[in-house]
């Protein structure tokens, strides 16, 4: 494997050998030294050409860990916001010597384009492209419900997840779909049918519009961020009603499973999609899902540019 | 050698018949099996090719004046040219807009003076494409152009008044809006067609019904004002039965679809390449299978090009940055042969309809669209059915390369065309009229 540009890029084995590096690197790091060697010397730029804080960071911090030299190029104050396209930008990293790209970008596609383009060589890491993709952030989502609910299987197979809210803009639920399908889980995604794609009957996931009818019966509930602009484009009457029926308050989070869990990507808008005491009660995993974060990249990056290297054989950094 | 005799040989009429042709002056002076070379007439042997009338295109981006990185007049009659095309009719979307009398003179002169085809300019609806005033369409169609077709293609004419407006104007001299087909509200920042692979890919979708709705309107309309009514680039099943309804119900309305649409599909987006990003998108396969029926039937009128050169940095992007829009003149024909005469839904009679004798009636192009008989003017075109080739984007008369067929192997291949009894294109060559035969041949 070369690239991470699409869940769709992963075999089910695959994808469960990513979740176990990242739950054996979880442990390394918490031992007395968090870095390891493995990527020393290994140069990975970090092209984040759309806002981002904490997978911006969490990429970061997860290279850092392995020892790489990391380079953070972001569209503010770069050349990007002086109009410089994908191509030359590529171009110039590639000249610089990037081992591994991980791109953010406000395009589909974009990630895939610089792995198809001859711009670069070097390895390129989907964070997040449009309203496309997101494959690490789906994959330290099935690592934290796998965390919690697995109940020692290593993949999902019997557990019910549902994805709240809007879909149809969501990177985020469609890797997650992908993702969690293939590990075996049941996903419903509940929204308003004007957050759902047209063609989302195709995809491999059940369809509600009812998020009470659904709450009793799922072991995790992803909650999905509304994003203040499409208030403006009558995707629904107003954030009121959004709440009142696919919010997550104390009444349905009542209504939930005992052991079920809250999850929500980040960033959130508290009082939209997720009151507070949702958000930061006994059932929110979404601080955890933030170190996760971390663990899922570190495996990312080490089974992409180590590849078979032994986590042990490189042992704890000294 | 005398210039402007030509002995053409071996070949095979759109009826069938074995024929030869023989040219001289501009004209076709016989047609039969056999014939033997007079003296001074050069023998072009093209055995195995199929003759066609010259082929017109009623839907073809110059992009001159404004965008000559792009394309120009000449390099543009030059690709059409090259695939058979002996009259090309240069769309209103240029930098000054073709909205006055000037600019399509200018246009039209300078197709004169390249000598590749005839370059016919269609004269904007609107001033300035922006949907609100009508353009001087009296001038335009006054001028030395002749302007017959007016277009705001690249945007749909949104307003009913001003469509219902423009379509009664036109009435005058027997004129007709080509109306691109896109609600403008439905399709904000759309991206391709909208279903299953849209909503996998994240690209904004682009609905049939943001066709199909104004496509019906316009079809009422024209019914209403009784005049005529062209669809440009049909993309979808839908639009197809509303045409085939129309027509049934006796409505002036004639359609084109593009060779691109008759054979790539919405899969092709799954690679994010912007190389596949046209207006309007590529649809899906059940929608490329009704074009081809309705372009079978007759229901959809004619082939157009709608072709339409970027420079590379509009198509070496991301999708969403990349500009809409294909080459399309140098492979038509062959897409044509491959997608509808290979198949056995079409003949070469039906050929030389939908891409001579029907665009340049709709068009009112006078001189073209001729069957091929003695004493016609001998605009012809040539094409080998077996012969496949692979395209390649390097290789094109066009200034630019974004053709979405590039290591395709097509079946077809244009092997000469004759424009006013002078090869344009033959071995291989192109030649402008204006220059001497030997010059040209086997220089």
């Amino acid at each position: 494997m070369k690239h991470l540009l699409s869940i769709n890029d992963l075999s089910k084995a695959e994808a469960i050998s990513i979740l176990d590096t990242a739950q054996e690197l979880a442990r390394a790091s918490d031992g007395p030294m968090k870095k390891l060697p493995t990527l020393r010397g290994r140069t990975i730029v970090n092209l984040f050409a759309e806002d981002s804080t904490r997978t911006r960071i969490s990429f970061e911090a997860a290279a850092k860990r392995l020892s790489a030299d990391v380079i953070n190029f972001s569209s503010k104050g770069s050349s990007i916001s002086k109009g410089e396209s994908l191509k030359d930008t590529a171009q110039t990293l590639q000249a610089m010597g990037a081992d591994a790209v991980i791109i953010r970008h406000s395009a589909s596609g974009a990630a895939q384009r610089l792995a198809d383009s001859k711009w670069m060589s070097g390895s390129v890491i989907n964070a997040g492209d449009g309203t496309h993709e997101h494959p690490s952030q789906a994959l330290l989502d099935a690592f934290t419900i796998r965390k919690h609910l697995s109940k020692g299987a290593n993949d999902l197979t019997g557990l019910r997840v549902a994805i709240v809210g809007d879909v149809l803009h969501s990177r985020v639920a469609r890797s997650n779909v992908l993702l969690l399908s293939n590990l075996g889980a049941q996903v419903v995604l509940v929204a308003p049918p004007t957050l759902l794609p047209v063609g989302v009957q195709s995809w491999p996931c059940q369809i509600s519009y009812d998020l009470d009818e659904v709450i009793a019966s799922v072991d995790a509930i992803m909650m999905l961020r509304i994003q203040l602009e499409r208030m403006s484009e009558m995707y629904f009457p107003n954030a009121r009603e959004y709440s009142r029926y696919f919010g997550l308050n104390s009444d349905r989070i009542r209504a939930m499973k005992a052991e079920a869990i809250v999850m929500h990507p980040g960033p959130m808008n508290r009082g939209l999609e997720i009151t507070a005491d949702a958000a930061d009660g006994a059932r929110s995993v979404i601080v955890e899902q933030v170190a996760n974060g971390v663990s899922i990249r570190m495996a990312i990056l080490y089974l992409l540019l180590a590849g078979n290297q032994e986590i042990a054989e490189n042992g704890v950094s000294s | 050698m005398k210039k402007g005799n030509y002995l053409l040989t071996g070949l095979t009429l759109p009826n069938g018949d074995k024929s030869d042709i023989a040219i001289s002056h501009g004209k076709i002076t016989e047609i039969a099996a056999n014939l033997s070379a007079a003296d001074g007439f050069v023998n072009v042997d093209l055995a195995g090719s199929i003759a066609l009338p010259g082929l017109v295109d009623l839907h073809t981006h110059l992009r001159e004046p404004g965008k000559e990185d792009a394309e120009t007049v000449l390099s543009g009659s030059m690709a059409a040219a090259k695939g058979g095309f002996v009259a090309v009719s240069a769309m209103a979307n240029t930098s000054p807009v073709a909205d006055t009398a000037g600019v399509v003179e200018q246009v039209f002169a300078l197709g004169q003076s390249a000598g590749f085809a005839d370059v016919f300019p269609i004269g904007a609806v609107t001033q300035g494409l922006k949907g609100e005033n009508l353009a001087e369409i009296g001038a335009m169609a006054d001028s030395r152009a002749r302007v017959r077709v007016f277009s705001d293609d690249g945007s749909c004419v949104f307003d009913p008044l001003v469509m219902r407006r423009a379509l009664e104007y036109v009435k005058k001299f027997d004129g007709v809006i080509a109306q691109h087909a896109q609600d403008p509200r439905l399709t904000q920042g759309a991206q391709m067609n909208e279903g299953e692979i849209s909503s996998r890919l994240g690209l904004k979708g682009w609905p049939a019904v943001a066709e199909e709705a104004i496509i019906a309107r316009d079809i009422l309309l024209a019914d209403h004002v009784q005049s005529r009514l062209h669809i440009c680039h049909l993309t979808t099943a839908g639009g197809v039965e509303i045409i085939r309804w129309a027509k049934a119900r006796g409505i002036n309305v004639t359609a084109e679809v593009t060779p691109h649409h008759l054979l790539l599909t919405d899969e092709t987006a799954l690679s994010y390449d912007p190389i596949f990003k046209v207006n309007p998108p590529l649809r899906t396969q059940k929608d490329v299978e009704a074009l081809r029926e309705g372009l079978a039937d007759g229901t959809i009128d004619i082939v157009a090009t709608d072709h339409a050169p970027h420079p590379a940095e509009a198509k070496e992007c991301e999708w969403q940055e990349a500009a809409f829009g294909m080459l399309g003149l140098e492979s038509a024909l062959s897409i044509v042969n491959q997608t509808m005469v290979a198949t056995g839904l079409m003949n070469w009679e039906s050929v030389a309809d939908r891409m001579s004798y029907a665009p340049a009636k709709i068009a009112r192009y006078g001189e073209h669209g001729k069957a091929l008989t003695v004493g016609a003017i001998a605009n012809i075109t040539l094409i080998n059915p077996s012969q496949i080739y692979r395209v390649d984007r390097d290789l094109v008369a066009s200034r630019s390369r974004n053709t979405p067929f590039h290591g395709m192997d097509l079946q077809g291949a244009v092997t000469a065309t004759f424009f006013r009894g002078l090869p344009t294109f033959l071995d291989g060559k192109l030649t402008s009229v204006h220059k001497s035969t030997s010059e040209s041949v086997g220089n």
